[in-house]
C-alpha cells in the first residue's frame, strides 16, 4: 500500500484507527506541522483509506469504513473505546453513590 | 463461496458495579458515557438515547436539537441483556432495511454483587457491505478476523 509507505502517514493512519480526530489533535500527537498533517491526510483520502466530515467549524478524520473489512475494524475500535468510557462512567457513579451514602 | 465467515466484533469489560447498575447506566444513561468523537451529527453530540423497550429508537441528539437514528432496540431483558440493531451503513447513513442492519448484543453477567462482566458482540457486519473482495481479503489474511488492518489496506489498495 503505497500511501502507507510513508512513516508519518502510517502514524496518522494508526492514530485514526484508535479514534476519529481533527487535524489539530493529529498534529499535536506527531512531530510535524499542521499543514504537513493536512497534506498527508489528502494523500490518505485520495487512496480511500481515510474519510472526513464537517463537525461545526472543523473536520473530523477517520478511517474510511466502506467495505466490510474496514467497517469491522472501525466498529471494533469504536466498541473498545466505548466500553472503556462506559467502565469509567459506571464506576464514577458508584463512587458518588458511596460518598452519598456516607453523608 | 459458501464458507462461513465470522465477522463479529467481540469486546468485554469488567466493571466495579452491580449487574443492575451496569445495565441501568449502559441503557438509560447511554448519552452520559458514549464517546463524543463517535458522533454522527454535523453539530456534534449533545445526548444519545436508547428507548428502553423492544422496538424503541436508538438515536443521537445533536447540539442543534436534530435527532440522528442509529438503530432500534430489538430486545431488552433487564438486568441481563440488551440487543440493538445497528442501521448505519459504511457512510454512516441510516438504512431502515432490517436486512442491511447488524446486531449488537450486550450481556451483563454478575460475577459478584459488586462486579459485573459486560460482554458485547456486534455481529452480522457483512450485511452492511456486499463487497466480496473485502470479505475474501480477510479470509485469506493469516490473522483471520482477529486483526484486519492489513486486509483493510489490501482492500483499499484494490
Amino acid at each position: 500500500m503505497e500511501a502507507l509507505g510513508d512513516p508519518t502517514r502510517l502514524a496518522i493512519f494508526e492514530l485514526l484507527a484508535v479514534r476519529p480526530q481533527p487535524v489539530r489533535a493529529l498534529a499535536d500527537a506527531l512531530p510535524v506541522s499542521r499543514p504537513a498533517v493536512s497534506q498527508h491526510l489528502k494523500v490518505l483520502k485520495e487512496s480511500g483509506l481515510v474519510a472526513d466530515r464537517a463537525q461545526g467549524a472543523r473536520r473530523i478524520y477517520r478511517l474510511d469504513p466502506t467495505g466490510v473489512a474496514a467497517m469491522r475494524e472501525y466498529l471494533d475500535r469504536m466498541w473498545e473505546s466505548a466500553l472503556a468510557a462506559f467502565a469509567t462512567a459506571v464506576e464514577d457513579q458508584d463512587g458518588e453513590q458511596r460518598r452519598d451514602r456516607k453523608r | 463461496m459458501t464458507q462461513h465467515v465470522d465477522t463479529a466484533v467481540r469486546r468485554h469489560v469488567t466493571v466495579a458495579a452491580s449487574q443492575e447498575h451496569a445495565f441501568e447506566v449502559f441503557t438509560n444513561r447511554f448519552g452520559a458515557w458514549w464517546p463524543k468523537e463517535y458522533s454522527i451529527s454535523e453539530a456534534g453530540m449533545a445526548n444519545f438515547v436508547v428507548e428502553p423497550e423492544a422496538g424503541g429508537r436508538w438515536y443521537e441528539v445533536a447540539k442543534d436539537g436534530r435527532e440522528y437514528e442509529t438503530g432500534r432496540v430489538l430486545a431488552i431483558d433487564p438486568p441481563e441483556r440488551l440487543t440493538l440493531a445497528w442501521h448505519l451503513n459504511g457512510s454512516f447513513q441510516y438504512d431502515p432495511d432490517p436486512a442491511h442492519a447488524s446486531e449488537v448484543e450486550v450481556r451483563f453477567i454478575a460475577e459478584t454483587p459488586t462486579r459485573t462482566r459486560v460482554e458485547l458482540e456486534h455481529r452480522g457486519i457483512e450485511r452492511h457491505g456486499g463487497d466480496a473482495d473485502a470479505v475474501r481479503g480477510i479470509v485469506d489474511s493469516p490473522q483471520g478476523w482477529s486483526y484486519c488492518l492489513e486486509a483493510f489496506a489490501t482492500h483499499a489498495a484494490a
